[in-house]
């Protein structure tokens, strides 16, 4: 297992790259800690497929280099730099029984055969598969197949880190919970370094120890689950993060005062920001009390999810969304608050640093 | 929805059954009839049982032409799977290059068969053509007209050059439709490029390969027009597949209840052989 470090990486497929938007990939500069559970987590067309096949060594990147453990590995091919990765339709010989599915790794690099089958029994014993190892591996259900995928990275040894790629869309929803559950349990047992890329955000924040959301090729925003609920760095991290997604209201900055087309809030800071910029005032469903006091909102819709309303309204002539508890009332007149600790404050898409607490994020 | 028990569904098929009766059954019968019997014209005909298959049966004459159809199926066979994997392997997947290739690997299938028999007819000829002439200057002694085996070698290059094309096609669709994940994963598994054909391109193409093979096989057999136009049979028989020998029977000699009979058989020996094959194929494909 290795820590894994991007200095200053970029790609773009196109030749000749000039303006930031040729890049499909814009730089990225981090270092993954060894044995660390990272999400990368965006929509479709971000990026987060060229990064993983830029770190799998399935991709040259056009600028930067990729280091392993303090060596750089930019320029050795997928085979040499010791990754594995699970696609997101399994991959599996269908010519070949189970158990060579998985030694097939192995056999490859001329590991000694009994080596190969102490490695196979341990991993089909591990994956749950022992009593089909002498079956032809056509014939599996789709998560059996993915759990053999998962296998032959499982089965060497000398593994870097282990590259997910949105595995488990083709599985069924309940076998989902199954194989996540699976997979976190042998990352606890194994430390692995492991890379997780997704679209789902239940599944990166149950996953992640960091994730890392990214947006138009770039990375905006890499944090714990919590950093990302509580201080999105971006907009896009408000709205993708959470369900219902932040509310973002367009509101005038003077000092500490905000202005939301009208209704006034204090900070508790004085935002610093270049003039200029579009500001806006972002905070989550979770955080906005419904009552009889603060400032007026209209009613629209009121959706009944089981343990929590989402109250639909408008505020200051925007669409916001409220969470409220499942025996909250809703007030005939109604009235909201923000809870002055969850406001966040963005100059064109980016979250301004609250003074009070400078170097609380890093 | 309740399921109505009835036999309508019988009128559907009628046309088609009205059709292939027209165009299959009929004339198949037609030829049935004249295999058990013999005629001398003016229709008038005579029972002749099964004295036609006995005579057609045991001439050396039409086991000697099967002879030659099975080695010349063989052979092409032997040749045309492999080269057409192989080509297939090196076509470009993306790009300009698949347009073109895939264009100039059609054309020889686009050209009619006499077209193409009368191509190599004339390639070959030592005065005139191409290949020939050139054979001649550069002191290769080559000529179909005579020569048994320089006759053979034409058919078989020919038939190559006309044929091979449908196994790269039928090969490279299998090939393409085998998602990137599987190549990338085998990259990551550390697999060697034979490993790569042998675990997943073959795998894959296994399929398109059984069509491959069945058409070409039953082509192959029933090759008449190239052989007929270039060589005409000859050098003496040497080239005379069950096919000539049957439009020889019949239309040269007018025999026709041994015509009829030798087609018969003709057509028998094709369907069982290409049901053997297609048992045995599709049989390890299900063992798998």
């Amino acid at each position: 297992m290795a820590r894994i470090n991007l200095d200053h990486i970029r790609h773009a497929y196109g030749p000749n790259p000039k303006k930031p938007s040729d890049y499909s990939l814009k730089e990225v500069h981090h270092e993954w800690n060894d044995g660390g559970a990272y999400a990368l987590l965006g929509p479709s067309g971000c990026g987060k497929t060229t990064l993983l096949n830029i770190i799998s060594g399935l991709l040259q990147p056009s600028e930067g280099k990729i280091l392993f453990d303090g060596k750089d590995v930019t320029n050795l091919s997928t085979q040499d730099r010791n990754i594995a990765q699970v696609f997101q339709f399994p991959v599996i010989y269908d010519t070949m029984t189970v158990y060579d599915n998985l030694a097939f790794p192995l056999r490859n690099r001329h590991v000694p055969e009994t080596e190969v089958d102490r490695r196979v029994t341990e991993i089909l014993e591990m994956i749950g598969l022992s009593d089909r190892a002498r079956k032809k591996a056509q014939g599996l259900t789709a998560d059996q197949k993915q759990k053999i995928s998962l296998g032959r990275g499982l089965v060497r040894s000398d593994v870097s880190a282990i590259l997910f790629d949105e595995p488990l869309t083709v599985i069924d929803p309940h076998m989902k919970w199954v194989l996540r559950s699976q997979l976190k349990r042998l990352h606890k047992q194994f430390g692995f370094t492991m890379v997780y890329v997704t679209h789902d955000q239940t599944e990166a924040l149950t996953f992640a120890d960091k994730v890392v959301v990214m947006y138009d090729g770039e990375i905006v925003q890499i944090g714990t689950p919590a950093e990302l609920f509580e201080k999105p760095k971006h907009t896009f991290v408000g709205y993708f993060i959470g369900s219902p997604g932040m509310n973002v209201l367009p509101a005038k900055i003077d000092g500490s005062s905000v202005d939301l087309d009208g209704q006034k809030i204090a900070l508790s800071f004085a935002p610093k920001f270049s003039a200029g910029a579009k500001t806006e005032l972002g905070i989550r469903p979770e955080f906005i009390r419904l009552g009889r006091e603060g400032m007026p909102v209209t009613i629209s819709k009121v959706e009944d999810i089981g343990r929590q309303k989402i109250v639909r309204a408008s505020f200051a002539n925007r669409p916001i969304a409220i969470v409220v508890h499942e025996d909250g009332e809703i007030p005939a007149e109604p009235k909201v608050t923000f809870d002055p600790a969850a406001i966040n404050i963005y100059a064109d898409s980016w979250r301004v640093p609250d003074t009070s607490l400078v170097g609380g994020e890093a | 929805m309740e399921k109505t028990w009835n036999n309508k569904a019988w009128f559907m098929v009628l046309p088609v059954l009205v059709l292939v009766a027209f165009s299959a059954v009929i004339p198949l019968m037609t030829v049935v009839n004249y295999s058990v019997q013999d005629t001398f014209g003016n229709n008038e005909f005579f029972w002749a049982g099964t004295d036609w298959f006995i005579q057609v049966l045991q001439s050396d004459r039409f086991w000697d032409a099967l002879t030659r159809n099975l080695i010349f199926s063989g052979i092409i066979l032997a040749i045309e799977i492999p080269l057409g994997i192989l080509i297939a392997l090196n076509m470009p997947k993306k790009g300009l290059g698949v347009p073109v290739c895939l264009v100039l690997m059609s054309l020889p299938l686009l050209i009619p068969w006499n077209v193409v028999g009368t191509i190599w007819q004339v390639f070959g000829r030592v005065d005139i053509g191409l290949l020939g002439y050139t054979l001649d200057a550069i002191g290769v002694p080559y000529n179909y007209v005579n020569n048994v085996f320089d006759a053979w070698v034409t058919l078989i290059v020919m038939d190559i050059w006309h044929w091979t094309s449908l196994v790269v096609l039928l090969c490279y669709a299998g090939l393409v439709s085998i998602p990137d994940a599987y190549y990338q994963a085998a990259k990551i598994d550390g697999a060697s490029r034979w490993a790569v054909f042998r675990y997943i391109q073959l795998p894959k193409m296994k399929r398109v390969l059984l069509i491959a093979f069945l058409l070409r096989f039953m082509d192959s057999f029933m090759i008449y027009t190239e052989p007929f136009v270039v060589t005409g049979g000859g050098p003496g028989n040497a080239t005379t597949f069950l096919s000539i020998d049957l439009v020889k029977t019949a239309i040269g000699q007018f025999d026709l209840g041994p015509a009829a009979a030798l087609s018969l058989i003709y057509f028998l020996i094709i369907l069982l052989l290409s049901w053997i094959f297609y048992t045995v194929m599709t049989n390890s494909d299900a063992q798998s």
